[in-house]
């Protein structure tokens, strides 16, 4: 009887080899952190949290800055994050000697918050560039860190700074 | 990538995921099912026309799953890592428990049939050849060279079993590719309890009409007769099989149009302008229409064979060619709408690409050639193999 | 202990093998962080956002994203009239530049999107290897050294949140800038947002302030029928918002 079943029974050592075969397999190469948590390999999360950050939060910025703050503190700004218009600067709050944030294009940063588009909430300041600045840089008139200009000064501030033309137009 | 878009998307989308590999995938496992159940026809279900056709929907079927995981690894942005599919097979994910079932197939259902159905071809080759072919034979009989009868019908036997599990598990293989689509409730377009069933049956479709033309051009190009009778069943079982698919198809659709849920308009939109070519004109009119008023009219009315021949040929190809573009309208189409339902995209197939037109092209020939190897190695034709002495088991060789 | 040529052939051995486990690293997010203390989300006040792009900026400098992708991005909307089921939606290169001056009448407001860090995620429910996964912590993250690229994910996101990382060949997305908040910081794209329509939550501390704003306010999720267990509330979000 096993004379004419030989080949089945050959075939089946095949497969059961392959099953061995595959399961050492599995047991030496799946990572040894995989299914801790679940499935999946737990090392991940410790990676994905050790990735160096690149903004350092305004707390940082203001404990260097202060005078910086103390401007701010006396307009609406205050709630503006240095880094929203500075952009991320955590290796500047690293190395401040050697890293310098670079000049900001006012006329490029301070649109993207104030040109008027209707779907900007009604009470938030916002004014059509092309017609209010007239070509000139947004920090011609306003201080960035104080932006409201006091009525009486208005045309003393346009006076006492020179008319800076933007470099850029006021476009990207 | 300046890719033009109409109306809005959310902004990942625009790219499409899933290229003309991912389409060729489903076409490619749906022959091998259709082949598969063509071959168990004879098998199982004793219809005794259709015997000439039975080895070679075997290989047939062979051929196409070998190259099946092909554009797959291609398409993988990290082709090198894919075993982390049987290493830690995630059992919530459809692709995941695919990789299982693809491999059962193959091993438990495929490979076993072939080898159990050839092994008295193959021990007899391996004793009469030499050289590296000998080395090749010789290797598949998995060093038994034990013919007689009783193991034969032993064999058969089993062949026979495996044949009755193969047909469940070959619905399992390309219903599953329909789930692995119809589970995706973010994509309204893919997203249906009817995708495994529709992808079934398109499968079966195209898997019978494939076998069909492979037998005809084959028997042409060995300058043998065609059976007609043979033919004749097998274009019968595929224009029966092919009205349940369009009905489906057609459920489908109207049940779509009719309940007109929040995606309707931006899919309808999408089939008039971007799939009108692909889905009205060729899945529809000419890959589906076309070849059941053939076919159907080939059981009403009286034909010469010759014409015959030349309709089933005709609607074979169109059969074909249909259920391709059936594959492509599903994943091709179902990305190119947006799920804000605001919007389209265009695919952009590249050319000479790893994911591009040639690249599928060559993957698409590749199947012939394995089958051409095949067919020199284990020749499927009746006419070819030797009889056994004595008797000759109840299936096997003619 | 003398170093005699036989330790020498056990010592380095058991020296590389643990060399291999340190390497491998450990899975716990930083020291002091217990992942079981919290159960991150975000709060989006739609009434504050002035969509001017501060925060897809800060995403893409905080987290190296690839140009033309976004982790996070804004939309704008225009409601003409009545017309909840048909809005007007636009977001030139994800509101990154904020937008182009629009005086458009009707309804009109911004939304910023980004991962909604399903409880239920389906992206992580099709991912075939465990690649992606929702952490204890409650924040959907893709382990990239895994990833197969097979972009299953990507189909099954109802929010096209997720991209292939043209250079890295995985799946990414936001990953609620988990190396900060594990540090005590919050979000950077709430770190810059100058208005607070942004806000980082933990739906497992009871003094975070959003507890109280879920019970004082109509907020919403996005496609609330695909029950994805979504944890980035909307507050004041219109029918029309996709």
């Amino acid at each position: 009887m096993f004379k004419d079943t030989e080949h089945l029974i050959r075939l089946a050592a095949v497969l059961i080899l392959a099953v061995v075969a595959f399961v050492a397999l599995r047991a030496a190469v799946v990572p040894k952190s995989f299914g801790q948590y679940g499935h999946y390999r737990a090392n991940a999360i410790g990676e994905i949290a050790a990735r160096p950050v690149a903004h350092a939060g305004h707390e940082v910025c203001e404990g260097c800055h202060t005078d910086v703050v103390d401007q701010k503190k006396l307009g609406r700004h205050i709630v503006v994050p240095c880094e929203a218009c500075h952009g991320a600067q955590a290796k500047h709050t690293d190395d401040p000697a050697t890293i310098k944030p670079p000049k900001l294009d006012t006329a490029v940063v301070c649109s993207r918050c104030h040109e008027a588009n209707s779907a900007k909430p009604k009470a938030f300041p916002q004014v059509v560039t092309a017609d209010h600045a007239q070509g000139l840089a947004c920090d011609t008139c306003h201080q960035p860190h104080r932006p409201k200009i006091e009525e009486n000064k208005t045309e003393e501030a346009a006076a006492s700074k020179p008319a800076v033309k933007s470099a850029t137009g006021g476009k990207k | 990538m300046q890719i033009p878009v109409e109306g809005f998307m959310y902004p990942n989308e625009v790219e499409l995921q899933w290229s003309v590999l991912i389409v060729l995938y489903p076409f490619i496992t749906g022959l091998v099912a259709g082949a598969f159940i063509l071959a168990s026809l004879e098998r199982v279900f004793r219809v005794r026309a259709v015997k000439p056709t039975y080895r070679l929907a075997l290989l047939t079927a062979l051929a196409f799953l070998l190259v099946a995981p092909l554009p797959l690894q291609l398409h993988l942005g990290h082709p090198e890592r894919s075993f982390e599919m049987y290493l830690t097979p995630h059992r919530s994910s459809a692709m995941a428990m695919f990789g299982f079932v693809y491999l059962w197939y193959l091993m438990a259902v495929l490979l076993l049939e072939i080898w159990l159905d050839y092994r008295r071809d193959i021990v007899l080759k391996a004793q009469s050849t030499s050289g590296l072919t000998r080395v090749v034979y010789r290797a598949l009989t998995l060093g038994s060279s034990n013919i007689s009868d009783r193991s034969l019908s032993i064999d058969d036997r089993v062949g026979y079993v495996i044949t009755l599990i193969g047909i469940p598990s070959a619905f399992l293989l390309h219903g599953y590719v329909g789930f692995i689509f119809g589970s995706v409730k973010a994509n309204p377009w893919w997203s249906s309890p009817l995708m495994p069933i529709v992808f079934i049956f398109s499968a079966m479709v195209s898997g019978i009409a494939a076998v069909m033309l492979l037998y005809m051009a084959s028997t042409k190009l060995r300058g043998k007769e065609i059976d007609i009778r043979c033919v004749d069943v097998i274009a019968q079982y595929l224009f029966y099989t092919f009205v349940i698919d369009f009905s489906l198809e057609m459920v489908d659709l109207l049940q779509r149009i009719y309940e007109a849920d929040e995606s309707f308009r931006s899919l309808d939109f999408m089939v008039h302008t971007r799939l009108w070519t692909s889905q009205v004109i060729i899945q529809i009119l000419l890959g589906t229409v076309t070849p059941i008023v053939m076919l159907g009219l080939t059981q009403v009315v009286k034909m010469s064979e010759a014409a015959r021949k030349r309709i089933y040929a005709i609607a074979g190809s169109l059969t074909v060619v249909g259920i391709f573009a059936m594959r492509w309208n599903v994943v091709i189409g179902g990305q190119l709408f947006s799920k804000s339902f605001l919007g389209y995209t265009t695919y952009k197939m590249g050319f000479a690409t790893r994911e591009g037109l040639l690249t599928a092209i060559v993957l698409m020939l590749l199947p012939f050639a394995i089958l051409w190897v095949l067919v020199k190695l284990l020749p499927p034709w009746p006419d070819a193999t030797s009889h056994a002495s004595g008797t000759v088991p109840a299936h096997g060789t003619t | 202990m003398e170093i005699t040529r036989r330790r020498l052939l056990v010592l380095l051995p058991a020296a590389a093998v643990a060399w291999k486990y340190i390497q491998a690293g450990t899975p716990e997010a930083s020291p002091n962080y217990k992942l079981s203390e919290h159960w991150w989300g975000m709060l989006i006040d739609i009434p504050k956002c002035i969509g001017c792009g501060s925060c897809v900026r800060a995403c893409s400098a905080e987290n190296d994203v690839p140009d033309g992708y976004f982790r996070t991005w804004i939309e704008r909307y225009h409601v003409p009239d009545w017309a909840i089921e048909r809005p007007e939606v636009e977001s030139p290169n994800g509101g990154k530049d904020g937008f182009p001056p629009n005086q458009s009448t009707g309804k009109n407001f911004f939304v910023p999107k980004l991962c909604n860090h399903c409880a239920d995620s389906p992206c992580t429910q099709v991912c075939p290897v465990g690649a992606t996964f929702v952490s204890p912590d409650g924040v959907v993250l893709v382990d990239k050294n895994y990833c197969l690229g097979c972009r299953y994910c990507v189909q099954a996101c109802p929010y096209g949140c997720r991209f292939i990382n043209p250079k890295t060949n995985t799946a990414e997305k936001c990953t609620l800038c988990y190396h900060r908040i594990t540090k005590g910081l919050t979000t950077a794209c709430a770190e810059v947002c100058p208005t607070g329509a942004r806000q980082l939550a933990d739906l497992k501390n009871p003094s975070d302030p959003i507890h109280e704003f879920l019970k004082t306010h109509s907020v919403q999720v996005l496609k609330p029928h695909m029950a994805t267990g979504a944890k980035v509330f909307y507050n004041g979000m219109d029918g029309s918002v996709r």
